[in-house]
């Protein structure tokens, strides 16, 4: 960790290759493109949109980022009707409620206003929460794309000053910026705006030797011959323009099962009989299979 | 300060290519170079593409930009001792290079078009060039392009304004001579061992490997062609010409295969969000019916004061969509991408019913099935099913009738009709009653035309009559159709 001043951008790296090294350490193996992005975010201070298709390790990337800069994890997880009560913050009216029925009789309104807009009434969401941190913070705005456009203006405004008004309580002002990063599916564009203000970096399923790099990482044992292989079968399935192609975690599953089974060598047989470990579309099984020309699976 | 301009003209070079680069943007680049070392050619480009690089349909144009203003060497590089010790066709003189042309040079020239090449020295190169494929090691590679563009590349030719007899590089010149395509089955053996069957997974396996490095030095081959070319022209004047739109500005008629690839893989998402915005219910407010259950007891937490309702979830609203294309040779581009829509809304929404006509109609629906290889279903589409009447020539009236007649329940009041087509009729008799009830009975529906919508009108086309009819878009590329997509909501 780096003794970044308060106020300052969280400069929790000093150079794109000290990215590499330390995100390796934590088991993440960063390309140039991903280490130089995260990089800049982190000196520049901006956020970071990470965009590409579902399990590239976009969200992994978050979890990494957060454990070697020694800083908290907060995610919002978006998702279609996110209003600003979830996002941002919200009055536990509830607890309101009780403190007005339970006021003493005869206080004044006033002051029983001024009780209950207070700290201890609030309830903090994600944006807000990670704004009034003091720690080193990674906020993480997962799956972006699924919200709608309201609650994209909404973090326009939030990520561009890093400031919330309250208008019971004023301006909350980031005492140190977070590290942001958002990620998105691409199921639909963001607004200009939001990218302007962003760093972009697409994530795409690894080239096969970074692949085979993360598998022998996460799966300790497996024969560099079979992890070859299996990166490499992999790498032809996407290729076959199935519904759902394998994510980065279904070839580490695949290596794991592969390695329960205790299987050195993936041939024909092999792979028709655990493909359902990659591909989890009967007609991506069938395309799979009429393709590659495997045999029918034993059932 | 050159530094500067560079950068500048780099912005500018972007900017023409069709990328919208804000001011904003561009000064955080230059913050962003100034904490990167300058020395680290990659970083120097993704920090650049992070930060000016907001869609990644735009990652092509982006690099080969980059490559023209940040190029990875000067002169002859590398290749040029290489080619020095052979001293064969290196004639001493570099010369003054134009820009690299694959049309024909200038009469007089033509027996210079031709440069004989060593034939043995284009063996040991296609030699070296498998190793390095079979190996797949990048700065082999780089170093074999460097080489390849210098010893086969030239071209000697006149260009307007430049000095007969000059040399220049292109690419054209370098595949011909090498033909890396060539090299693949004697890497596919190399690679799996002689006496292997030659079918199934391993080739496949193979094979896709293989392809993507044959495509890697053919890109590479692209971009040191346009670096040697930018040396001597000037970078605008390379990266003007050098550039493909990007693929949401490509005219679907005049889209080539690997658009069409890519234009497929962009148009899953779109047809998804395009069969839930025409199947959503407007949500006004959250949910439907009153709980008054739920809301009693919620209002337990708030000691009996119902201070929120509670509601019903609504029924989810089942519609259903029915297509009609146009699938005769006057847009055959459009066709191929109308029957990718097809393909795609299909795999996205279940109840989607699809016709496709040109002077007769069939139902599609079948040919269709998820899972099935687009091309296939392309093709048993074409061969069986009953589209052409007589003529083979679009008829528009006819379809509609035919439609009409034999499929009468298709279209109800739960029912999105989206005609696809240019409204090109061949003077035919237009039905336009049989489209007005057809418009009438269903919920929504929409009309994409391919067609540039200042040819509307013009000569056969019956765009203007079935406007009145049925709301018509013009949807010739990529970011008009997700307008459309967007605007439905």
């Amino acid at each position: 960790m780096t003794t970044a001043t308060i106020d300052a951008s969280p400069a929790f790296f000093s150079s794109p290759q000290d990215v590499v090294d330390r995100l390796g350490e934590v088991g993440y193996l960063a390309s140039p493109a991903t280490a130089t992005a995260v990089y800049l975010a982190s000196v520049l201070g901006k956020p970071l949109l990470a965009e590409g298709p579902a399990g590239v390790g976009k969200t992994e990337l978050a979890k990494a980022v957060a454990k070697v800069a020694g800083a908290e994890l907060v995610r919002l997880q978006c998702y279609e009707g996110l209003d600003e009560a979830r996002a941002l913050y919200e009055w536990n009216y509830r607890k309101q409620l009780l403190r007005i029925q339970a006021a003493p009789d005869g206080q004044e309104w006033d002051a029983t206003h001024d009780d209950i807009f207070t700290d201890e009434f609030l309830l903090t969401r994600p944006l807000l929460t990670a704004i009034r941190r003091e720690d080193p913070t990674v906020l993480l705005i997962d799956e972006a794309d699924k919200t709608d456009v309201e609650v994209e203006g909404l973090l326009l405004e939030v990520l561009s000053d890093f400031q919330v008004t309250i208008p019971e309580l004023g301006t909350v002002k980031a005492a140190r910026r977070p590290f942001v990063l958002l990620t998105s599916n691409a199921t639909r564009e963001l607004s200009e705006a939001l990218k302007r203000r962003c760093l972009y970096l697409h994530l795409d399923y690894p080239s096969t030797e970074r692949e085979k790099e993360i598998v022998r990482s996460q799966v300790p044992g497996v024969e560099d011959a079979l992890a070859e292989q299996v990166v490499r079968v992999v790498a032809t399935l996407r290729d076959l323009d199935v519904k759902k192609a394998p994510s980065i975690a279904e070839t580490i599953d695949w290596a794991r099962t592969l390695l329960a089974l205790g299987r050195t060598d993936l041939d024909e047989a092999t792979i028709s009989e655990t493909l359902g470990v990659v591909l989890k579309h009967a007609t991506d099984h069938e395309r799979a299979r009429r393709e590659l020309s495997l045999p029918d699976a034993a059932e | 300060m050159a530094l500067l301009d560079r950068h500048l003209g780099f912005v500018t070079a972007l900017r023409e290519a069709g990328l919208l680069v804000s001011v904003s943007e561009s000064l955080d680049a230059v913050s962003a170079v100034g904490h990167i070392d300058l020395a680290e050619r990659e970083t120097l480009r993704e920090a650049y593409a992070a930060t000016l690089v907001k869609r990644q349909q735009h990652r092509d144009a982006f690099d080969t930009i980059f490559d023209i203003y940040f190029p990875t060497a000067v002169g002859d590089g590398l290749a040029h001792q290489l080619a020095a010790e052979d001293a064969e066709d290196d004639d001493g003189a570099d010369g003054a290079i134009t820009e690299a042309g694959d049309e024909a040079p200038a009469p007089g020239l033509a027996d210079a078009w031709q440069q004989p090449v060593d034939a043995n020295a284009l063996r040991d190169f296609r030699e070296e060039l498998s190793d390095a494929l079979l190996a797949g090691d990048e700065t082999d590679l780089g170093a074999l392009v460097q080489e390849a563009v210098a010893r086969f590349g030239q071209i000697q030719g006149r260009r307007p304004g430049s000095v007969p007899g000059q040399q220049s590089w292109s690419r054209l010149n370098v595949m011909q001579r090498v033909q890396p395509q060539t090299l693949m089955s004697g890497l596919l053996a190399a690679m799996l061992g002689v006496g292997q069957d030659r079918d199934g997974l391993a080739e496949q396996v193979a094979r896709t490997t293989l392809r993507a490095r044959i495509a890697r030095f053919e890109r590479m081959v692209d971009a040191e062609v346009r670096r040697r070319v930018a040396e001597e022209l000037g970078e605008e004047r390379i990266a003007r010409s050098a550039v493909r739109p990007p693929l949401e500005r490509i005219d679907f008629l005049s889209a080539n295969k690997d658009d069409l690839a890519a234009l497929r893989r962009e148009i899953y998402p779109l047809s998804r969000r395009l069969a839930t915005r025409l199947v959503q219910e407007q949500r006004h407010g959250r949910s439907g019916q009153l709980d008054f259950r739920r809301t009693i007891r919620e209002s337990m937490q708030t000691g009996g004061v119902p201070m929120m309702t509670m509601h019903k979830p609504r029924r989810p609203h089942r519609t259903d969509l029915v297509l009609l294309c146009d699938v005769s040779g006057s847009v055959r581009q459009f066709a191929q991408f109308t029957i990718l829509l097809m393909f795609a809304l299909k795999e996205q929404f279940g109840r989607v019913r699809a016709f496709a006509f040109v002077d007769d109609i069939d139902e599609v629906t079948d040919y269709l099935q998820p899972g099935q290889g687009i091309g296939e279903s392309v093709m048993q589409l074409t061969q069986q099913a009953r589209v052409t009447w007589v003529t083979g020539r679009t008829h528009y009236g006819r379809a509609f009738e035919k439609f009409v007649e034999r499929y009468p329940d298709a279209v109800g009041p739960k029912t999105s009709l989206l005609v696809l087509g240019d409204a090109r009729s061949n003077y035919g008799y237009l039905s336009e009653e049989v489209l007005a009830g057809l418009a009438d009975e269903a919920r929504h529906a929409y009309w994409l035309n391919p067609e540039r919508e200042n040819l509307w009108g013009t000569g056969d086309s019956a765009a203007f009559t079935y406007r009145r009819i049925v709301p018509m878009v013009e949807v010739r590329n990529l970011s008009q159709l997700s307008e459309f997509v967007h605007d439905l909501a």
